[in-house]
């Protein structure tokens, strides 16, 4: 027990500060926080984040980072606002966001692994690039998709099993245990690890290097335009600056995680809590009594205090 | 020399880059058994010529026969060197530090099913045998999930010796194994080196420091701008003669 905890210092931290977040907030507001109903809410918009930050983890872990996914979101997301109007078929609309999503993540790779250009730079560039080509293909105007409120694709992503429990959360029950067995099991999660850590060492033992970074960004592309359909449904609409949102709390919930910013490490376990624990402070901060603008403000704080915690606990470790 | 007939050769390497001349027609043999010391000053192409030998370079010109039969450059990398039992061990740049130890032995080689999921149980299993007889790691807290960052210099250069060993290396390619070691980790590093020699494994070992190369190789290839500029076997030279050697290999 004691090795184990040892071993898994990080998650337990992470899972001790969502504990002690959760204990403020009832303490706070006992009504809110001692009912179902807010939990029920966060099981429903927890996971357009926490999917996405799945993706982003294997991508951080292999040492490198996207900052396109939120224009990922928004250009597949108009793929499937597009065509199920168009087709009314909804699996042809979600196969063509996805396809447009891990092209996209392929687009990242290629730039990154193939032609050599720093991820920052080359996804922030992508990002703009996809984000005008969105406005342009929309002319800027939402799409609305309420009349789709009855379909299956929509029973499929957004339903509510036995009419409670939101469908986006057993998505991400199973989209993590698959990633956490890529991480944790798989030659692929291996071969990420390794490239972060130290790229010449897994380039020397024979992982194929840029294979790996090519697929973590089609993963995530994957991940990203997955999100964006299961949004699209669940608001019953689709808006040109869709996924900006996102920036923020999916960074926010990989690095609150304790997956290491310099690659190499990370867990799927740290990034699921990390993503519970942005996805409760907006509502919790809300119904203690502050206004709004504090969420921003505490967002930032989880991010710059967890990077420089876990930081430090790096840092002690190596000695 | 009464040495055994090699078993691996490469003639004829050329490499440059850009216009510059890393190696302009290199001839290199290894026999069963042999540690070969690669000796020369920075920039004569020592660590060119093991980066083509590794797979991490293909050469531009020039041919690699392993059992007397040819390989193809162009099919050659480092997975196939390392399946081939050409392997290249480097303290920092062959381990992942922040990995546990069993992930480093096995890494780019996992035992993993058809689908690619890792038999972790039996790597881990396989993993505390490699380090308690081959590395010779032991001590009660040894274990497969302690991090590389946790240990020596000498202990990383042993378990990459020892990784080589486990998947039956046949050349172990040393590429400065005693460089920022104590001097007890460097008895330590020379005696990993013995091993290898007393499995019947060749070594390529190359070094700045003279008298650990001279302590164990049995050959030396001296390389001068790209150039085998002299070769002398061990009988025939002692280490201050290795020293003028490579400073002036020409006169020799």
């Amino acid at each position: 027990m004691r090795a184990f905890l040892a071993r898994n210092a990080t998650q337990a931290c992470i899972l001790g500060i969502l504990l002690a977040t959760l204990a403020v907030f009832v303490a706070a507001n006992p009504r809110t926080f001692l009912a179902a109903p807010i939990y029920l809410a966060f099981l429903s918009t927890i996971p357009f984040t926490a999917i996405i930050a799945l993706g982003m983890t294997l991508v951080i872990i292999a040492g490198q980072i996207d900052l396109s996914f939120p224009s990922v979101m928004a250009l597949s997301g108009l793929v499937f606002a597009t065509i199920l109007p168009a087709t009314g078929s909804g699996a042809l609309a979600l196969v063509a966001a996805l396809a447009c999503g891990g092209l996209m993540g392929l687009g990242n790779g290629l730039l990154v692994a193939g032609i050599g250009v720093p991820a920052i730079i080359a996804t922030l560039g992508a990002d703009f690039f996809w984000r005008g080509l969105t406005m342009l293909a929309s002319d800027g105007l939402a799409r609305s998709l309420v009349a789709f409120r009855d379909s299956p694709v929509h029973a499929l992503l957004v339903g509510r099993l036995f009419g409670v429990i939101p469908a986006q959360a057993l998505w991400l029950a199973g989209i993590a245990a698959l990633v956490w067995l890529l991480y944790h099991r798989h030659v692929f999660g291996d071969a990420l690890r390794f490239v972060g850590d130290n790229p010449e060492a897994a380039a020397m033992t024979g992982v194929p290097v840029r294979r790996t970074k090519t697929l973590a960004f089609v993963l995530l592309g994957l991940l990203a335009a997955f999100s964006s359909c299961l949004v699209c449904m669940e608001m019953g609409t689709w808006w040109p600056t869709q996924g900006e949102g996102y920036l923020l709390l999916v960074f926010a919930s990989v690095f609150a995680g304790g997956t290491s910013v310099f690659g190499g490490e990370g867990t799927v376990f740290g990034t699921l809590i990390g993503a519970v624990l942005i996805g409760i402070i907006e509502a919790g901060v809300v119904s203690s009594g502050f206004s709004g603008f504090w969420t921003r403000l505490i967002y930032g704080l989880v991010v710059l205090g967890s990077v420089s915690v876990y930081a430090v606990l790096l840092r002690s470790r190596r000695r | 020399m009464n040495s055994p007939a090699p078993f691996l050769r490469l003639s004829g390497i050329a490499k440059s880059f850009g216009g510059v001349t890393a190696l302009a027609g290199v001839d290199f043999e290894l026999a069963a058994g042999e540690i070969v010391g690669l000796i020369g000053d920075n920039g004569a192409g020592k660590s060119t010529l093991v980066k083509i030998l590794s797979g991490v370079y293909a050469p531009d010109a020039g041919s690699l026969t392993l059992d007397g039969k040819p390989v193809d450059f162009r099919s050659y990398d480092v997975r196939r060197a390392r399946a081939l039992g050409i392997e290249a061990v480097h303290q920092d740049r062959c381990l992942g530090e922040k990995q546990p130890l069993w992930r480093n032995l096995f890494v780019g080689r996992h035992r993993a099913g058809r689908l690619g999921f890792i038999d972790i149980a039996r790597e881990k299993t396989e993993a505390m045998t490699v380090l308690r007889d081959l590395v010779g790691l032991s001590g009660n807290g040894l274990s497969p999930e302690a991090r590389v960052a946790g240990l020596s210099g000498g202990e990383r250069q042993g378990l990459a010796i020892g990784r080589a060993m486990h998947f039956h290396a046949r050349v172990v390619i040393l590429d400065e194994p005693t460089t920022a070691l104590s001097l007890r980790e460097v008895e330590r590093v020379l005696s990993f080196i013995a091993d290898l020699k007393a499995q019947r494994r060749a070594a390529v070992f190359v070094s700045h420091t003279l008298s650990h190369v001279h302590a164990v190789a049995d050959r030396f290839v001296i390389l001068e701008r790209g150039r085998v500029a002299a070769m002398r076997v061990k009988d025939n030279v002692d280490l201050s003669g290795l020293c003028s050697l490579v400073q002036a290999p020409g006169a020799a």
